[in-house]
């Protein structure tokens, strides 16, 4: 059954994701981070489908669905960026600052 | 034994994820990421959602990642400067996590039972299998026929965001062709 450790391998990998929010510059890598996200959250999913139906299953399709619309479309807005600033760094891409 | 599996990809994963996130080469740090789901993908399979796990390898660790490496190669970023923040950046970042690892961690200590008790709001009813009548038939169809258990439901209980999942993948692709292309 493994529920409680899934849980916990979800929260944890998560809080990790967050971390790379967090600590790093580079766009591309805050990006793999929210990659990592919403994996974490996928585990939980699987791990509770064990318990309330095969439901949770066939959402994680759904969120895989998204979140490789949102991989495509956010590389898009990168190449946008860098083709614009020269730079991948959040430190230099400040055009929304007054 | 399956306990033992699953610990095994659970080290990897979290170790995967942290040399992820650490890594200043891009490169090598989606190559990380795929390890990470990698592991992901075996725990989904222990799990018992064999199609899910597969799905994962594939569409996950072979696309999603293919393209991250594809945009790596097109902005040219093997050799990136170091980008981790500074130390307050470290100090704010470890307070946070430390809250939401707490807050996060509680739900290890969710029971069926307990959200069943809770549910019913009665003693009796205790059982999920009676407050949750529809798990379990439906969870050994998917075991034993592996493609048919999550594709019924889909296409039958959620038919329409299935449809609906279609017109946002249409509007992902127009929108990242007018994004990525210099002149329309």
């Amino acid at each position: 059954m493994l529920l409680g450790p899934s849980l916990a391998l979800s929260a944890i990998l998560f809080s990790l994701g967050v971390a790379g929010v967090l600590l790093r510059r580079n766009v591309i890598v805050l990006f793999m981070c929210i990659e990592l996200m919403l994996n974490a959250v996928n585990l939980s999913f699987i791990a509770l489908a064990q318990v309330h139906g095969v439901g949770g299953q066939v959402f994680v399709f759904f969120v895989m669905t998204v979140a490789a619309a949102e991989a495509a479309v956010g590389l898009a807005i990168i190449l946008a960026i860098f083709r614009h600033a020269e730079t991948v760094d959040l430190q230099n891409i400040n055009l929304l600052r007054g | 034994m399956t306990e033992t599996v699953f610990y095994v990809f659970a080290g990897m994963a979290v170790l995967s994820a942290v040399l992820c996130i650490l890594q200043r080469n891009p490169v090598a740090a989606v190559l990380w990421l795929v390890s990470t789901m990698l592991a992901l993908a075996g725990i989904y399979v222990l799990l018992g959602a064999r199609f899910i796990g597969a799905i994962q390898v594939l569409v996950y660790a072979g696309a999603v990642m293919v393209l991250f490496l594809f945009v790596i190669m097109l902005l040219n970023l093997g050799h990136a400067r170091p980008d981790i923040r500074g130390w307050p950046t470290w100090v704010v970042g470890a307070a946070l996590l430390a809250v939401l690892v707490a807050n996060l961690l509680v739900l290890r200590r969710y029971s069926p039972e307990r959200v069943a008790l809770e549910y019913s709001r009665s003693v009796e009813f205790a059982d999920p299998r009676l407050v949750f009548p529809e798990a379990r038939p439906s969870l050994a169809a998917a075991d034993t026929n592996v493609v048919h258990g999550v594709a019924a439901p889909m296409f039958q209980t959620w038919l329409v965001p299935f449809e609906i999942t279609s017109v946002l993948l249409l509007a992902a692709i127009v929108g990242a062709v007018v994004l990525a292309k210099r002149r329309i």
